[in-house]
């Protein structure tokens, strides 16, 4: 019974991990409030669009919105790229389910942004220029560190676009009636759209707007919640559990046993500090100063938002649980219980509902659907930077380019992975998805952020090192996913799993230590004591910001 | 960066006082953040009826909630903690290492 639980208590991470809603979704009833509120948000984000692309000349402006960005607004933005929809309906989902574990989970997700602050943030801005990959390659060799790291950026950012698409089709063919293809290919062009015209400045504004909307409507939601309440946490709770139990208020079966916990903890701290569109934030701001307060902000918003998530997700345990209003009586004939209409992810939908009719229920879901456009273009920008600005322009033309071509080889880019994005959304409907955000924290984890690291505090990496060893925690990373409980079993079918972790991230980061640690320390090149000897003026420079790049003039 | 300048850097008592200060600094801070967190993480793994522990004998209140909700804050207070002392304290060091460069040219 207990190791049951434990299975589903993974398969509900895993299925949260996933970014996305899963299984059959009904289409729903034209949800007219909803569809005028989304217009008028698409409109919105439009005009900045077009306010945005004429401020975009350079190739600076697109890559950085100009690097004038301020820390509020950044950490708003970075938080913004975090707030993703489904880590609203998600992390809500969760606690609306199993109560304390959706708390644990958020935690997880929070704890790595100290750790970005203290050790990435500020190295991170005074060396790069548009790409973490120009802080990699700062004193290796540009072709091959440039190549593996775009892949490894290119690599994140398909699997997440997967993943968010495959949501926004199901979420928006649930929440606004439309067809799931319609869905996905709206939200494939306009994302083309504000990146391509707006760029970076564009992406940003949206992300803010964006996140502004999302944290009023869960403030909104908690307080009317706990206005419910007499704004007593001891009486929601008490509620809550006479409907639920009081296992509910406790840890239950998410983390059980030492090495999954840890390994989790190590891809969402890791991966974080490794994903290509959080990582280009930090670029948009002047200086480290503004770089710092980002995540200082950033870490405030993220805090505060699952700290409402979790008043949701209470809430809509003694709001929506057992109310007749939002059960799925079909589903309730077959598998008994009290299911709500469209499955625990939707229980922050049903609550905006119960607290604020349909005027809020359609404020809501249009937040939804606005954020997952925010989250797309961002990683599109860094998909796109990842092809012009590493391949493009540094290994293929060798830096022999002007900043006009490259932002147009961008733009193609963008166009590009939009295609992608819309046709792997397609193909992706039915497929199961719930190992594709695991696999891309992995790889963000075990590739990006061990080079990154090494590149800026140690100073025998070498060329040879980093490409290895990122190589071999790239590959680990892979196989263990394919061998494990997700791939081998839940979608090849096997009995057992070769690998039996979920997450790979303990294993696959430390291979990729080991690797860079190996080849490096045994590489007697002449070209790795150069590499060796050019660490002080890489590191002089990272502490001070001397010889850093400036906001461009405007 | 031309050679001169990174030995003058290097050898800039400012610098090196920037750079143990911070160095350590930042090291205490992340320790922190990991001590804590994993603490949590690891008590939920191997005891977590730890955390199911009623507040008071007539609340159903769990210690998990408020210990949960303050490794939050927690984590948002270190990162206000860092950027105030980096954004005077070491950015004042940084500015002198600047002003010496440009003093001597």
């Amino acid at each position: 019974m207990n190791r049951i639980f434990t299975f589903l208590a993974l398969s509900g991470v895993a299925l949260f991990a996933s970014e996305a809603i899963q299984g059959e979704v009904q289409k729903q009833a034209l949800n007219i409030s909803a569809i005028v509120m989304f217009v008028i948000f698409v409109g919105a984000t439009l005009g900045i669009t077009y306010w945005a692309a004429k401020r975009t000349k350079s190739a600076k402006d697109f890559y950085t919105a100009g690097g004038g960005i301020t820390g509020f607004q950044n950490g708003m933005a970075i938080a913004g790229d975090y707030m993703s929809a489904a880590s609203f309906l998600g992390i809500s989902g969760l606690v609306y389910l199993k109560g304390y574990d959706g708390l644990i989970y958020s935690i997880g997700f929070l704890v790595g942004w100290p750790v970005i602050l203290f050790m990435i943030a500020e190295p991170l801005r005074n060396l790069g220029k548009y790409t973490f990959a120009d802080v990699a390659s700062y004193r290796l060799r540009q072709g091959p560190i440039r190549t593996l790291a775009a892949f490894g950026s290119i690599a994140t950012v398909i699997l997440y676009l997967i993943a968010q698409m495959v949501g926004s089709g199901k979420l928006i063919q649930l929440l606004f009636g439309l067809h799931y293809e319609v869905a996905v290919i709206l939200v494939g062009v306009l994302m083309v759209l504000y990146v391509t015209f707006g760029g970076m400045l564009a992406t940003t504004w949206v992300q803010i707007v964006k996140a502004f909307l999302l944290l009023a409507g869960a403030t909104f939601m908690a307080i009317a919640v706990m206005a419910h309440y007499d704004f007593s946490f001891s009486t929601l709770f008490s509620h809550a559990t006479e409907l639920k139990g009081a296992s509910i208020m406790s840890p239950g079966g998410l983390v059980s046993d030492p090495v999954s916990a840890i390994s989790l903890a190590v891809a969402l701290m890791f991966g974080t500090a490794g994903l290509p569109h959080i990582l280009m934030r930090f670029f948009t701001v002047g200086d480290a100063k503004e770089a710092r307060k980002s995540v200082f902000f950033a870490t405030g918003f993220i805090g505060y938002f699952y700290i409402l998530t979790f008043i949701i997700g209470f809430g809509a345990i003694v709001l929506v649980f057992k109310n007749p209003h939002y059960l799925d009586t079909a589903k309730q004939a077959v598998s008994g219980g009290f299911p709500i209409l469209g499955g625990n992810n939707m229980a922050a939908i049903h609550l905006s509902h119960a607290v604020g009719g349909d005027f809020f229920l359609g404020f809501i879901s249009a937040v939804a659907f606005a954020t997952i456009l925010a989250v797309v273009s961002g990683l599109t920008l860094a998909g796109a930077s990842a092809i012009s600005h590493d391949l493009y322009a540094s290994v293929f033309k060798k830096g022999q380019v002007d900043g006009i071509t490259e932002m147009r080889v961008s733009k193609i880019a963008t166009v590009a992975l939009g295609v992608v994005a819309i046709i792997m959304g397609i193909a992706f409907e039915k497929q199961n998805i719930a190992f594709v955000v695991g696999l891309a924290f992995a790889i963000a984890a075990s590739a990006n952020f061990p080079i990154l690291f090494l590149s800026m505090y140690w100073k025998k990496l070498t060329t040879r090192g980093a490409v290895i060893g990122g190589s071999l925690g790239l590959a680990t990373a892979v196989l263990l996913v394919i061998l494990g409980p997700i791939v081998w079993v839940q979608i090849l079918g096997n009995a057992h799993a070769i690998f039996p972790y979920k997450y790979p991230a303990l294993f696959s980061v430390v291979v990729a230590f080991i690797g860079i640690y190996i080849f490096s320390v045994t590489d007697n090149s002449e070209e790795a004591k150069a590499e060796r000897e050019a660490f002080e003026a890489q590191y002089i420079r990272s502490q001070t910001g001397i010889g850093a790049e400036g906001a461009s003039e405007h | 960066m031309k050679k001169e300048l990174v030995d003058q850097i290097k050898n800039d008592p400012n610098y090196k006082e920037l750079v143990a200060k911070r160095g350590s600094f930042s090291l205490k801070l992340t320790m922190a953040m990991l001590v804590v967190y994993f603490a949590f993480i690891l008590t939920i793994a191997f005891d977590p009826s730890l955390l199911a522990v009623p507040l008071s004998s007539d609340s159903v209140t769990t210690v998990g909630i408020p210990i949960g909700m303050a490794v939050i804050v927690f984590a948002f207070i270190l990162t206000g903690i860092y950027t105030k002392r980096a954004n005077g304290e070491f950015d004042d060091l940084s500015n002198k290492i600047k002003n010496s460069i440009k003093d001597n040219g």
